[in-house]
């Protein structure tokens, strides 16, 4: 040991950077541009009752759903307090914390440990792995027992809340305020060596205006206090409970909310950095009506003697007033270009023509008015968009303000260029093609980007779906583009795109090539398409990011550097995923055949349907399908993130979802009295039995005038080497097999609501309205998949009966608690496309309902679904997974198909 | 001898590698596990490897020498599971102390011949204090997520012991590492700091996480960040990751390090990731070639190897960062 103390540790008290660090899965940082910490205080027995009394009851599950919301609804800390005489806080804290810390959507954020109980304090800190505010400790019980447990605190690694609290009693002014923090600083920075950042101090917000002299000054002093402490204590943060300020105005909402807004206004300019705010609960500063913001001002700030009355008054008036919402168009009143950036970045296209004629005759060129007036709003557009303040939906509306604006200028500035002809006149930010490739009639996602970047100034020409590679590259060439965009949606789509990139190699393109597409993905982009051309290869899968990608790309300051570091980075992904998936091993298909999913045939219950054979239906009553619909997905093809209806409320994104929201229901209402997209169906149920493991017999008994008897459905079974007990699944594992001796079933289907979405999404769009014509498409999907849903419950219910007596919500549908499984061609289970041909073979689809499928194999119209039905109540949805050569090769030999086909077919799904 | 804090300013310092992959070619059977010592055990002892620094004394000294002799500045003592509560599984948790102080004892001997041979290149024994084999933030029972295996108290009790003997042993540093559950590890520097409190001495500590895969995670869910704040209350002098992953993939989460953090950055990957036989074949050219990027791009203050890494990687490794300047902090 001699040697020891030779050694000495760093000096951890000079941090080069000393903010404060707090962490639950993943990191929190108070920096000053983080602005504002929003404390979570749901999760609170002393203020929620709630929440109280799921933990009275035990139902930890509801009380964690409590927390989850918070989180979601964006609070950065969560506080959790089990304070109650009712309840054992100890015990009550560590379980519900444990939970908590199960559950990694909402330990993602820090934890504030709440209590006024030391014992409570330690036994959270015991269990938390990550950086914990520890609420609260103060000089209450003197100097010894604060030190004792600041001290612990360290050691347990948390930042603390000290509280504006002495020996002799709670801090009420600004003097006793600065007094306590400042003796709480120093002896915490002194004698235990606390680090300055992990202090936060809480010092008292009290009611204003309740009617008594000494409590005027409550908010000001603590506004001044805070400025005092941020100046004087460095490093050190301010917090607060902020809804107490306005305790005597309970039941009168407006003006808490303003008295909310104005007090944290005025506490966050003077540094208040973290605080208890309920969202829901707050106005907007700038909206808060003049005459009202002055009142409450004067109460905050103790402007006026008479503030209290004034305010009181002035409050009767707005109780009970609900927020009316009334059209304000003082904004005619401002300067041209102000209008011009309004109506852009609000979307209203009403008044935009007069002012776009009205530039036009003040510029000395129409191309100006674009270039101009019009760019510069929509540069704000794209700044708004790109920090997160203005969301898809609305730029898209912006878009359809600008086709229009743009649509009307466009015959001057052709004009104007038989009069003054230049060089160079169309030479916009860059060109760029976009196109669905060959087979794929899936157009959403790429339309999205496409409106996006022409907001940003590219010139689009966008070629549309089901384009064929070679139409492409002479597409590129004649227009001179500068960028290609391939979008795609089903899995042969991918091969389409590895192809082009060969094709664009040959040609010896310079410019770069974008994937995108619910398909697509970085590792396949970086594994099998960028290693086919030499030059840049981005995959982008969001509008927002579609932006800043095309911009690096084209902007000749960054184009080089980016290309570069965008291939250096697919090099070392490309590696990476390599080693990584090297690391999986997989069993040979007759081990996997060996092991798989085995139902006791003898006691499974099999049920006949009521009725084999084929039905149609030809014009079903849209009206039927919307209980069934799935509106999450609808949202997020929009790019707003959130469950429905939890996203309606969202803090973020809940005012532009309800606004989409009331913009589809305004749609569907149109699509379904003026009966624009029709529904038709197809589905048959028939006799079937699993042979040779992996093949199911499909008998046609019941269908007359058919030269073909069976058809054979062939399935794909997992290989990947999982743990021991573990069954190797195929869809063919449902079925019972021949040598069992029983008769079993099975049916397939396909249902399609896309007849008319053509003709309405083509008519918006020569309306120059991208947003309805996208609209019409996204409501189309989403029709078809309720389509398939209800015709599902339709065949449990009636057609098969095995489950005639089921009882399930909207919810219990979209989570799929029903017996028996609908997959897809196309997915996870079912992942190649092939049998989507015996189904259109076994049911006629094309013939009679008209759905076809595209080379790809992909369903025309787009808004189709088509599927099995399985009625075994054992019957589970898996995913296949990778499979193994001997697989493929051994699906070739059932299908009479080659080699190399099937491999084509199956490539995303085989092992590299 | 001088301060190891300015020593890792001035080049980037070597741990050692694998003790377990050293051992294995030793063949050691159930008997030389036993030794004379413990030939009446009740319990299996193969597979025990900190129980060699009783029964096999010589072989850990010799490994200790080989890393040496490879270049490491640093050794770790063979103790990664001495704790009662990894001890447990062959019913010899009142050995805990001794073979913690053993292990300490071997090593800092060791040290102390190289260091006597060549004064100018001072040799450290780092107490090594593994995870446990539980965890106090994660269920064992996924039908029980608030269910836990193991409390905060038991690990720090249990780690008490060990950091007593560890540096009555003669351990110049402690290394709390392969941190999988970081409420572990605050366990661990908890007892530390108690340790030096209670003896009024300071000891440099280093602290080395596991990032388990690609989601760039530790097994209990934190980012490399999160992981950083959560361990920083205490004075360490490095951070860093070892084991789970190869060299090539632990960059990125180093990168976080080095930027983020203020103290030394210490990394000890395995050798590569293991093949589909649970093996480890990175070669000792094809790791130090990785371990080049590191010092090329300013990351690391300390390397080493975890798993599948032998004495043969370690010259490789020393050759390679032998000529750069070590990360400044």
């Amino acid at each position: 040991m001699s040697n020891r103390s030779e050694i000495l540790t760093t000096n951890n008290q000079q941090p080069t950077t000393r903010y404060l660090r707090l962490s639950g899965l993943e990191p929190l940082i108070v920096t000053p541009e983080t602005n504002f910490i929003n404390v979570g205080e749901r999760t609170n027995v002393a203020g929620s009752k709630k929440f109280l009394r799921l933990v009275k009851e035990q139902k930890f599950e509801e009380a964690l759903a409590v927390a989850r919301e918070q989180v979601e609804n964006g609070a950065q800390v969560i506080d959790i307090n089990m304070d109650d005489g009712l309840i054992d806080g100890k015990e009550a804290m560590v379980k519900f914390l444990n939970l908590v810390i199960a559950e990694p959507d909402i330990s993602r954020v820090p934890i504030m440990i709440d209590s006024s109980k030391w014992e409570i304090i330690e036994a959270g800190l015991q269990v938390v792995q990550g950086k914990c505010v520890v609420n609260s400790i103060s000089l209450k019980e003197g100097e010894e027992q604060f030190l004792h447990h600041a001290k612990l605190i360290k050691r347990y690694g948390a930042a603390v809340i000290v509280m504006a609290f002495d020996e002799v009693g709670q801090a009420d002014n600004y003097d006793r305020r600065i007094e306590i923090a400042k003796r709480s600083y120093d002896v915490l920075v002194n004698k235990v060596n606390f680090a300055p950042e992990d202090i936060i101090f809480d010092l008292n917000i009290f009611p204003v205006a309740t009617g008594m002299d000494e409590h005027k000054l409550n908010a000001i002093d603590f506004i001044e206090a805070t400025r005092w402490v941020r100046e004087n204590l460095p490093h050190a943060s301010v917090s607060g409970g902020v809804s107490n300020v306005s305790f005597s105005f309970r039941g009168n909402n407006p003006v808490r909310e303003a008295m909310h807004s104005v007090f944290l206004y005025h506490a966050i300019k003077a540094g208040m950095n973290m605080g208890i705010v309920n969202p829901s609960m707050l106005e907007v500063y700038d909206d808060i009506p003049k005459d009202l913001l002055e009142r409450v001002e004067d109460v905050i700030l103790n402007r006026r003697d008479d503030a209290t009355e004034r305010l009181l008054d002035f409050a009767e008036s707005v109780v009970g007033k609900t927020k009316e919402s009334k059209v304000d168009l003082s904004w005619r009143e401002e300067p041209l270009q102000n209008r011009i950036t309004r109506a852009l970045v609000k979307g209203i296209d009403q008044y935009i023509i007069e002012d776009i004629e009205e530039a036009r005759l003040a510029a000395s060129k129409p191309i100006e008015v674009i270039e101009g007036n019009l760019m510069t709003g929509m540069n704000v557009v794209g700044d708004l968009f790109g920090s997160g303040k203005m969301f898809l939906p609305q730029v898209v509306k912006s878009a359809r303000v600008m086709k229009k604006a743009v649509a009307y200028l466009l015959p001057y500035i052709e004009e104007e260029k038989l009069l003054n002809p230049q060089e160079g006149d169309d030479k916009g930010a860059g060109k760029i093609l976009m196109a669905t490739v060959k087979g794929d009639v899936h157009d959403i996602g790429k339309n999205i980007v496409s409106v996006v970047l022409a907001c940003n100034n590219y010139e689009i020409v966008d070629l549309g779906v089901m384009v064929p590679p070679e139409k492409i590259i002479a597409a590129a060439i004649e227009h001179n583009v500068d960028i290609i965009g391939l979008s795609g949606l089903i899995t042969p789509s991918l091969d389409e795109m590895v192809h082009l990139a060969k094709e664009m190699e040959r040609k010896k393109f310079k410019f770069p090539l974008l994937i995108g597409g619910a398909t697509t993905s970085k590792a396949h982009t970086a594994v099998k398409i960028d290693t086919q051309y030499s030059e840049a290869v981005v995959h982008v899968n969001d509008a927002s990011r579609a932006v800043t990608v095309v911009g690096d790309l084209l902007k000749e300051e960054t184009s080089q550097g980016y290309k570069k570091s965008i291939k250096d980075d697919y090099d070392v992904f490309r590696e990476k995923f390599l080693n990584r998936s090297s690391s999986k091993t997989y069993k040979p298909i007759s081990a996997a055949r060996r092991n798989k999913f085995k139902i006791d045939w003898k006691t499974s219950e099999i049920v006949k349907p009521n009725t084999l054979g084929i039905q149609v239906i030809d014009d079903l009553d849209l009206n039927l399908l919307l209980p069934f619909i799935d509106w999450t997905p609808f949202f997020r093809s929009w790019e707003l993130h959130g469950k429905y209806p939890a996203i309606l409320t969202d803090d973020v994104v809940g005012v532009q979802a309800t606004e989409l929201f009331a913009d589809a229901q305004e749609m569907l209402n149109t699509i379904i009295s003026e009966k624009k997209l029709k529904a038709k169906g197809i589905f048959g149920l028939f006799p079937a039995n699993s042979v040779n493991d992996d093949d199911i017999d499909v008998t046609l008994n019941a269908v007359q005038g058919r030269d073909k008897e069976q058809y054979t459905f062939r399935t794909l079974r997992q290989q990947l080497e999982r743990r021991e007990g573990v069954a190797d699944y195929a869809l063919a594992d449902f079925i019972a097999p021949k040598e069992s001796g029983k008769q079993d079933y099975m049916g397939c289907f396909c249902v399609s609501t896309g007849f008319g979405t053509a003709e309405l999404a083509a008519k918006y769009e020569a309306d120059l309205d991208d947003y309805n014509s996208i609209m019409v498409k996204a409501l189309a999907d989403r029709l078809a998949e309720a389509f398939a849903e209800y015709l599902h419950k339709e065949v449990r219910l009636k057609h098969w009966g095995y489950a005639a007596n089921e009882e399930l919500s909207n919810e219990d549908l979209i989570k799929e608690s029903y017996k028996g499984i609908r997959p897809a061609p196309g997915y996870p289970a079912c992942p190649d496309h092939l049998e989507k041909l015996t189904i259109w073979d076994i049911l006629n689809v094309k013939e009679t309902i008209g759905v076809e499928l595209t080379d790809s194999l992909a369903m025309w119209p787009a808004a189709s679904v088509s599927g099995y039905y399985f009625g075994n109540p054992q019957a589970r949805y898996f995913g296949l997974g990778k499979i193994k050569d001997d697989q493929v090769k051994d699906f070739a030999e059932r299908k009479g198909m080659p080699l190399e086909d099937a491999e084509r077919w199956l490539a995303p799904n085989i092992v590299d | 001898m001088k301060d190891i804090k300015e020593i890792l300013k001035e080049r980037i310092l070597i741990l050692d590698g694998a003790m377990g992959t050293m051992l294995q070619r030793y063949k050691f059977t159930e008997e030389d596990f036993r030794g004379e010592r413990f030939k009446e055990w009740e319990h299996p002892l193969q597979g025990n490897n900190d129980l060699l620094s009783l029964t096999q004394p010589e072989a850990i000294a010799e490994v200790h020498r080989k890393y040496f002799a490879a270049g490491a500045d640093i050794v770790e003592t063979n103790t990664f599971s001495g704790t009662t509560i990894a001890m447990a599984d062959y019913y010899m948790e009142d050995l805990v102390y001794e073979l913690n102080y053993e292990s300490a004892r071997i090593a800092k001997m060791v040290a102390d011949e190289f260091t006597a041979k060549e004064p100018n290149k001072p040799r450290f024994v780092a107490g090594s204090i593994g995870p446990t084999n539980k965890t106090a933030s994660m269920s064992p029972d996924v039908n029980d997520p608030g269910y836990r295996a193991v409390s905060f108290d038991e690990l720090r009790i249990a780690y008490k012991q060990q950091v007593e003997a560890l540096l009555d042993g003669g351990s110049d540093l402690l290394l709390v590492e392969t941190i999988f559950d970081t409420l572990n590890a605050k366990a661990a520097l908890f007892a530390i700091e108690e340790v030096k409190e209670e003896r009024n001495i300071d000891v440099p500590i280093m602290v080395s996480g596991t990032i388990t895969d690609a989601s760039g995670r530790t097994l209990s869910g934190q980012t490399a960040e999160a992981f950083l704040i959560s361990i920083s209350h205490i004075p360490i002098l490095s951070v860093g990751f070892n084991c789970a992953l190869g060299a090539n993939q632990l960059v990125p989460h180093l990168e976080v390090l080095s930027t983020k953090s203020e103290h030394a950055v210490s990394a000890h990957p395995n050798a590569g990731l293991p093949n589909a036989f649970g093996e480890y074949d990175e070669t000792p050219d094809q790791m130090a070639e990785q371990i080049k990027e590191y010092a090329e791009k300013g990351l690391v203050n300390i390397v080493g190897g975890c798993c599948g890494t032998t004495p043969e990687h370690i010259t490789a490794i020393a050759e390679v960062v032998e000529n750069f300047a070590p990360r400044q902090f």
